[in-house]
């Protein structure tokens, strides 16, 4: 049985005016456990959590009823009074007589009976309170950032910078991401290249930065602070610490018609290569599926002509595994494919291009050099046509439902960047929706059109159809209401975006949760959009929606800002009002596995014993006090009332019940 | 005309199953349509008329009898809106109202063509003639 | 409901109300002085999906004339998803209730975020004024349970 005390407070007049404190503390006395109650001025002041203390020591009190203001308010204070007082502090339990009482009531008689009702409720549940400690847990002060684009690395320099060591993982053979192969940035149309690779070679210079390139995270086990995660660095059969990356293994490889991926297919590579000039690690990678030395043993020219000695054809896929406190997704996007958008032509014509293979056209790093070529004869264009909205805002199932948000800046940028380069060209713009919200942006694209002449048309695109070397493209016009037909050079198709196809598996093995369209959420929309649901797991660039470079930037060092906020700490103290399973309930059905947002619940093989000395192996439920945050949607989902909620727990809220009804 | 407009454009959402609201007036399907300068109306004006309720215009004009039902439009349309399924729906509206069919008996011998199968003809009186 | 309904009838009302958004704005209509009556007795929960169906049968076996529940508003769960177990809890176990012959209107889901401090006053204003209309109680009602 506890020995409970009961404090009544007058909070001035708040209470006492509208409540008869006195006989509320004279009523609560007589309650069943309660050996001491007494009503004062203000509790919350030194003298009335003095007395309290008094009080706990006095009497050898259990447990406290603090009949009070709102438990939001002071239920922190009261609970640190019992612990010095050496009262266990979840043994504590407020009767909120103030906000949802006395100032909501007028009749004295009537507020003084809910108060003493109120006041036997959080009697009856802390008779069932049971002594809580908060758990702790280490924190290992090491970030993982997976992802190596300009999210990912804007997050390590930030975590780098406050003195932590971060590990970046990017599955390509260099870091830099899609912002490496844009050519220019809105609004500014300052060169991306030029923004980014000095980054780039900060991240490599940076002591505390490791970075895994062409390397993948193959699994993640454990929970924030402590999380355990196999990197597979992938065979580039090239030692990474030999080559040089002077790329004399890239001038001689005789195998040279292999697509070239960082310039989206556009022209050709050798088997052996270098990304771009500026990758960083400037370390030569073998395309297993292109080299033939790798496929049937003949050639083995890069290890001639390697002065280093850096070519291993016999290199295998190596496995690390690392610790980590925090990790932080930024996993990006890719363009869709276009297959369902067979209107277009994409697949028919090679002078039909997205929006990035368009950037790498323009790039003076690009397959032609900066000069706008139309790739299938290498001749000047003269009529561009720019469709907006490919496949986004589609809910046809062909697309894409959401804005990709950023085509309509991006797609302003061309459009303006073809117009200053080439003062002939007649550039078209189909457009649904202008949309420019941000910074200059409207400004940006006002001037597109009444600057640089691009002429925007509200309507779609309804045909792509190639004829005699021309694209014939049969529009709307719906402001004129009429039907064009344009005899275009060059078609140029504002892709929508979507996460890159590894977020899926990267978020099952986080158990970080994602939206349909493979975004991951966040952990509250507007108050804490860097971080995951999951604890320790937070959100950098794209992979949590779309984004233009400023935004991902800003996004990138907030989740930095999370990140060392965690790792500071040397421990982490659990919210100690978690589920808690009952094993020998608890029947395996994994219902609430299902429901818990966090993946607090694990299950595993137990032995129980059983009678005549025989032994039986069940699967039972067990909780992460670390990662559970106590919702306790789990409780309510068990169908055996295995699980219950500590400080929560189910028959506790039941006697509150019953003491209300009573 | 025995229903109101307001009916009208009702009868027709009802017939199409569909829902015009959906529509993000982005004219891909006027963009895509082959009959587009046929039409007095065109395939994103109807959808907008039928969500306006304002038929009366479009039932009287010849531009519904003008859609190929080629489906272009419905194979393009990104939020499932469908014009030619409200095309389709404005026809079979009018042709439930007795007395108001679009060509009057008397009319259709002259227009007939001389190698149009008798069966097709036939059924088609069965169909529109109610 | 052979009650005499006169006006001394006064109906005991269980409100669940979740930490984060609806005992806040519970809080907040007090902070606000804004009257609704003293039949409405608050039990906090963490999150409203912490509210189990036995614990609203409970109440009506002891004597409850109506439970309301009380979540953050759809998307704004502190815990993501909570309230939308609770809405799909409640929607099940009130189909039911009302097979019981419990009216529809005795049990109530409302979304009251922690700023809506006159919607959770209006909204409990509202239910016990449609409770009191009622009458009390009597279909689960456990009758040793009833103080005589």
């Amino acid at each position: 049985m506890q020995r409970i005390g009961v404090f009544v407070c007058w909070c001035g007049s708040n209470i006492a005016a509208t409540v008869d404190v006195q006989q509320v503390a004279d009523e609560l006395a007589k309650e069943p456990g309660v050996v001491y109650s007494t009503n004062y001025q203000y509790m919350c002041s030194q003298s009335g959590q003095q007395m309290i203390q008094e009080a706990i020591k006095e009497h050898h009190l259990t447990g406290i009823v603090i009949c009070s203001c709102s438990p939001r308010m002071h239920e922190a204070t009261f609970r640190k009074t019992a612990a010095a007082a050496g009262l266990n502090s979840y043994m504590v339990e407020i009767a909120n007589i103030r906000e949802q009482c006395s100032w909501i009531h007028k009749n004295k008689e009537e507020a003084t009976e809910k108060a003493i009702i109120l006041g036997r409720a959080a009697i009856a549940k802390v008779h069932l309170n049971a002594p809580l400690t908060a758990g702790e847990s280490p924190v290992v002060k090491r970030a993982l950032v997976i992802g190596g684009g300009i999210a990912g690395i804007q997050t390590a320099l930030d975590i780098a910078d406050a003195g932590f060591e971060v590990d970046i993982v990017e599955k390509k053979p260099t870091i830099g991401g899609k912002m490496a192969q844009i050519d220019k940035t809105f609004p500014t149309l300052d060169c991306a290249a030029c923004i980014l690779t000095p980054k780039m070679v900060d991240v490599a210079q940076n002591e505390k930065i490791h970075i895994y390139s062409y390397s993948e995270v193959e699994s993640v086990k454990g929970f924030v602070g402590n999380f355990t995660a196999t990197i597979k660095k992938k065979a580039r059969y090239v030692k990474e610490d030999v080559c040089t990356g002077c790329g004399l293994c890239t001038e001689k490889c005789p195998m040279k018609k292999v697509p070239n991926e960082f310039n989206q297919m556009l022209d050709n590579r050798t088997a052996i290569y270098i990304p771009f000039a500026q990758a960083v690690p400037k370390v030569a990678t073998i395309d297993p599926n292109a080299c033939m030395m790798l496929k049937n043993g003949k050639c083995g020219v890069c290890s001639k002509v390697c002065t280093a000695g850096a070519i291993d054809y016999t290199q295998k896929d190596e496995y690390i595994e690392q610790q980590y406190g925090a990790i932080v997704v930024a996993t990006g996007f890719n363009t869709i494919k276009l297959d369902n958008f067979d209107e277009f032509a994409y697949s028919q014509s090679p002078d039909v291009v997205t929006s990035l293979e368009f950037e790498r056209l323009m790039n003076a790093a690009g397959p032609t050099g900066g000069t706008l070529l139309r790739p299938s004869d290498h001749t000047h264009p003269h009529t561009l046509v720019f469709v907006q909205c490919v496949g986004s805002r589609d809910i046809s199932g062909c697309g894409k439902p959401y804005c990709s948000k950023i085509c309509c800046m991006y797609t302003a940028k061309h459009a303006m960047l073809c117009r200053e380069k080439y003062p002939d060209t007649e550039v078209y713009v189909f457009y649904i929706d202008v949309r420019t919200p941000g910074k200059n942006f409207d400004e940006f694209y006002r001037r597109a059109v009444e600057e640089y002449g691009v002429h925007y048309i509200k309507g779609m695109v309804g045909k792509v159809a190639p004829k005699d070397g021309k694209l014939m493209v049969q529009a709307s016009d719906l402001l004129a209401n009429d039907q064009l037909l344009i005899e275009a050079d060059m078609v140029v198709l504002a892709t929508a975006i979507e996460p890159d196809e590894s977020a899926r598996s990267i978020a099952t093995m986080l158990t970080a949760s994602m939206d349909t369209n493979d975004f991951f959420t966040e952990a509250h929309p507007k108050l804490r959009p860097v971080e995951s649901p999951t604890a320790g797991i937070f959100l950098s660039g794209v992979c949590q929606g779309p984004k233009d470079i400023p935004e991902t930037v800003s996004q990138a060092s907030a989740a930095a800002a999370k990140v060392i906020g965690l790792l500071v700490k040397d421990k982490l103290t659990c919210n100690p009002c978690v589920a808690e399973s009952n094993e020998l309930m608890c029947n395996g059905c994994s219902a609430c596995e299902k429901v818990c947002p966090y993946g607090a619940i694990t299950y595993s093989d137990k032995e129980f014993r059983t009678p005549y000395r025989t032994t039986i192996m069940r699967r039972v439920a067990s909780v992460n006090p670390a990662v559970c945050q106590g919702c306790g949607a789990c409780t309510v989902a068990c169908p055996s009332g295995a699980m219950d909620l500590k400080g929560f727990s189910t028959r506790q809220i039941m006697a509150e019940v019953d003491a209300i009804c009573k | 005309m025995e229903k109101n407009e307001k009916e009208l454009a009702q009868l027709i959402q009802e017939i199409s199953g569909l829902n015009p609201k959906k529509c993000m007036k982005c004219g891909k399907c006027s963009g895509a349509c082959p009959a587009f300068h046929e039409m007095e109306y065109h395939p994103h004006q109807f959808v907008d008329m039928v969500d306006r309720g304002d038929v009366n215009r479009l039932l009287e004009s010849k531009s519904i009898w003008m859609c190929l039902t080629c489906f272009a439009c419905v194979e393009r349309c990104p939020r499932d809106v469908k014009p030619a399924n409200f095309i389709e729906a404005a026809r079979l509206a009018l042709i439930r109202q007795q007395g108001c069919n679009h060509l009057k008996d008397e009319a259709v011998p002259p227009l007939l063509d001389e190698e149009m199968p008798q069966q097709a003809i036939v059924s088609a009186y069965r169909k529109f003639k109610k | 409901m052979q009650v005499e309904e006169t006006k001394e009838f006064k109906p005991t009302i269980v409100a669940f109300c979740c930490n984060w958004c609806s005992y806040a704005g519970a809080d907040l209509s007090g902070t606000n002085r804004l009257n609704y009556p003293a039949n409405v007795k608050i039990i906090r929960v963490p999150c409203s999906c912490r509210v189990n169906p036995m614990f609203i049968l409970r109440a009506f076996q002891r004597g409850a004339d109506g439970v309301i529940l009380c979540g953050c508003h759809p998307g704004d769960c502190h815990y993501t998803t909570g309230n939308y177990y609770a809405r799909r809890r409640m929607t099940l176990l009130f189909s039911m209730l009302d097979f019981l012959g419990i009216e529809k209107e005795r049990t109530r889901v409302e979304w009251v975020s922690a700023a809506e401090g006159a919607k959770f006053a209006a909204t409990m204003n509202d239910f016990v004024a449609t409770i009191t209309k009622l009458g009390e109680n009597r279909r689960l009602e456990d009758i040793r349970c009833k103080k005589q």
